[in-house]
């Protein structure tokens, strides 16, 4: 592999990885393919680290990352946390419930009470979309956005490219078919920035109820729309044909109250990643899916535990993309790839 | 009142209600318009303002105003409140019942009118709530709200959903020929969207509002008022949708009347970006996305919609620009969008928004003050205010329409400080205010 033109001297302590010239991570809409492909390639040094048989370098030793999160969260927040203390990383683990939240606190002044205490990174996952662009906006601390409301969640989203690319090779040409609730899943929305500027090639598969209305519509004709060349299909068998990765959402149970489904059992038959679908997919396909899921619902258990599954390589994967960027966010670049 | 009679000389006087439009001078005594012509010798003692390169008008009348007082005073107190509509050019605002307690009694409405006398410096009148406490359930007293003051009946903010209910309203305000207000919205379409609905809410992750929210429902209130005979006031109208919908039932000849404010004039979806222009729809969020200032109820919409609403403004399918002034504290929009209050502080900037499709010439002035001053006095029955014929109340506003300035929310007089349009720059200025003879607002010069 050729280092890239601007490569510094490698890091002693982890690997080869790049620092990228950003302070924040709130979604891939921002990230330049080059930005992209580096997070890729650090996320390789950082899995080398995840292998060794002392899994700890001092990388980030004096740094403080603050975990928040308004969110229950398993998967997520332990991510972040192992990453953190793999890097040395002080991470202190903060949840809404016991907390000054829960007093009526505003977001503004938990964030200010979190700045004082001098965390280098924040971490945080919120039920309301935008809340951590509100937090960069307002703090010094690097922001790192862990899901916020139905907007975004791009590590998640760089952590399944990161599972494609190492199946695959590439992105670029890749057949990606997400299926399920693209209205509401922020991990829909930041695979599809991520997945469409490296070059692959999306589908998306919902009832026209949980697809976004105006992606339904002809408004992404527009020459200049970034998802111009995303695919919309309703119909799954359609859908997945020839795919190299179907993607399966988690569905929230309550869609059935709000009107958007008739009933889950329907949902299930209509939709259900099951081995018959998978059929249709290309031969190497992988299933892939962020967790947690509700099997039987919009994935079959056979194809979640199956031999082309990948969920749980995900999980692995996300420590080691969330050390990449851990890393990126607080690591000074030369001033002149500072973003003005 | 015995006041210094004032002489204003050389302004462009534009009094839609009057039909006239032309250099003139105007003689204000003793609280009312004395005399308009072409040159009048000034009487001794009285102030002579130099109004020329300026246009004289009636004071502005607005008919969707957020005073808060009382119950939120830490937004707005009717001191506050009348001084910032000066500091705009208004000298008549009709205020909106949402307080705390809300007016759906005469004591509410007293209370209103004696804070006015007090400590407002322009005329105050109140609106009643259609339902008790606006809850939608029960009609409110609506016949002794009219005789305490009442001017028409709304429960802005919370739409009258039951549509029964509504059918009453409109028919039990007949009687004292009273229009009702409708905020028109359906709860079940609304569906706590923040934002319009579309390719910005969709990249933004926040719930939308489709247009059909507010159609369906001002559909149905003009269905209601051809039914009853009743006057149906549409709020804030703010989709190409709604304004065909009120085209065609005002050639039907149905009793309907409307407003548009002056963001759903000039403003579009992407100030939820940070943007007050057309541009990068499709470029990256940043930390000025998700702007909070743009959240309001209903919510700004695209351009289409933008140019449809001051088409039908310029056709008078829309009746009047009323300013939904909703002044907030800074914590109300100091968070996230869902937690965010909607409204926008605007008495202080409306001018200079509503002059911008004039000089973008897709509407005339003379059309735009009509919508100020003649229109709403029309739908208030009042001849003696929105006018400067003989013997009108000497309520005027003079004002620089081609006067650029930036706008600066630290000099607001307003509390409310909420407005997407802090550092924007604005073609249109007050230079001076008079409320019954006595000037009530000046410039600094």
């Amino acid at each position: 592999m050729t280092m890239p033109a601007r490569a510094r001297k490698p890091e002693p302590y982890a690997g080869a990885a790049v620092a990228l010239p950003r302070k924040h991570v709130l979604d891939l809409d921002d990230f330049t393919l080059d930005e992209i492909e580096t997070t890729l390639q650090n996320t390789d040094a950082m899995r080398e680290v995840l292998g060794r048989e002392i899994r700890k370098v001092p990388t980030l030793r004096g740094k403080t990352v603050l975990t928040v999160f308004y969110e229950a969260s398993t998967r997520t927040r332990v991510s972040f946390e192992q990453a953190g203390k793999v890097l040395s990383a002080d991470v202190i683990n903060v949840s809404s419930s016991g907390s000054s939240t829960e007093k009526g606190e505003s977001l503004y002044n938990t964030a200010l009470t979190l700045q004082a205490m001098n965390a280098d990174i924040i971490v945080m996952r919120h039920p309301h979309s935008g809340a951590p662009y509100f937090l960069a906006r307002h703090l010094k601390s690097c922001v790192i956005n862990a899901g916020d409301g139905t907007h975004a969640h791009p590590t998640q989203a760089l952590l399944d490219m990161y599972t494609m690319k190492r199946h695959f090779g590439k992105l670029q040409g890749l057949k990606v078919v997400i299926v399920g609730d693209i209205l509401y899943s922020r991990v829909g929305r930041s695979n599809l920035w991520g997945l469409t500027k490296a070059g692959a090639e999306v589908t998306l598969c919902a009832p026209p109820t949980l697809l976004p209305p105006d992606f339904m519509s002809t408004s992404r004709q527009h020459h200049d729309h970034p998802f111009a060349n995303v695919r919309v299909e309703t119909n799954v068998e359609k859908a997945v044909e020839g795919a190299h990765v179907v993607m399966a959402l988690r569905l929230q149970l309550e869609r059935q109250r709000s009107g958007h489904l008739p009933s889950l059992r329907e949902y299930s038959r209509m939709y259900c990643i099951n081995p018959r679908r998978m059929a249709l997919a290309h031969p190497d396909a992988l299933v892939m899916h962020p967790g947690p899921m509700n099997e039987g619902i919009e994935i079959d258990p056979e194809v979640a535990h199956g031999a082309r599954s990948v969920i749980e390589e995900q999980v692995t994967n996300g420590v080691a993309v969330r050390m990449a960027l851990l890393y990126s966010v607080v690591t000074p670049v030369p001033s002149e790839r500072r973003p003005s | 009142m015995k006041s210094q009679p004032i002489l204003i000389k050389g302004g462009r006087v534009i009094d839609p209600a009057g039909g006239h439009d032309a250099r003139a001078d105007v003689l204000i005594k003793n609280g009312t318009i004395a005399d308009v012509a072409k040159t009048i010798a000034g009487p001794d003692g009285a102030r002579v303002i130099d109004a020329s390169g300026l246009v004289v008008a009636p004071g502005f009348i607005d008919l969707h105003t957020h005073l808060r007082e009382p119950g939120f005073e830490d937004k707005e107190t009717v001191a506050t409140g009348t001084r910032a509509a000066a500091k705009g050019g208004f000298t008549t605002l009709c205020a909106m019942p949402n307080t705390k307690p809300p007016a759906d009694n005469p004591a509410t409405i007293d209370y209103v009118l004696r804070k006015a006398r007090e400590d407002g410096v322009v005329r105050v009148l109140p609106i009643g709530c259609v339902t008790k406490a606006s809850a939608g359930k029960e009609l409110a007293e609506m016949g002794e709200l009219a005789q305490a003051g009442a001017v028409a009946f709304s429960d802005d903010g919370h739409p009258v959903g039951d549509d029964n209910l509504m059918r009453q309203a409109l028919a039990y305000a007949s009687a004292f020929d009273l229009p009702i207000s409708n905020h028109c919205e359906v709860d079940e379409l609304f569906q706590g969207g923040v934002m319009n609905e579309g390719w910005v809410a969709t990249r933004l992750g926040l719930r939308g509002v489709p247009n059909s929210a507010e159609e369906v429902m001002a559909a149905r209130d003009i269905s209601l008022a051809a039914l009853t005979g009743g006057r149906i006031h549409l709020a804030h109208i703010s989709t190409a949708g709604t304004v065909e919908i009120v085209r065609r039932a005002k050639e039907q000849g149905v009793a309907v009347t409307c407003e548009a404010t002056p963001h759903h004039l000039t403003l579009t979806e992407q100030a939820v970006l940070g943007r007050l222009d057309d541009n990068g729809p499709f470029e990256p969020l940043t930390t000025a996305s998700y702007n909070t200032y743009a959240k309001v109820n209903p919510p700004l919409r695209t351009r289409k919609d933008v140019d449809a609403v001051v088409r039908g403004l310029k056709d008078g399918v829309i009746d009047i620009i009323a300013t939904d002034h909703a002044p907030h504290n800074r914590t109300d929009k100091l968070c996230p969008m869902a937690e965010a209050a909607f409204g926008i502080s605007v008495l202080e900037t409306a001018l200079g928004s509503v002059l911008s499709p004039v000089h973008g010439k897709a509407v005339g002035l003379p059309r735009v003050i009509e919508a100020l001053t003649a229109a709403p006095a029309r739908i208030l029955k009042r001849t003696d205010i929105g006018t400067l014929r003989k013997g009108a109340q000497a309520d005027v506003v003079i004002f620089d329409p081609d006067a650029s300035w930036t706008v600066d929310t630290s000099k607001f007089v307003s509390k409310g400080k909420n407005t997407p349009l802090e550092g924007a720059t604005l073609k249109g200025r007050v230079t001076a205010t008079i409320f019954g003879g006595a000037v009530v607002y000046e410039a600094k010069a």
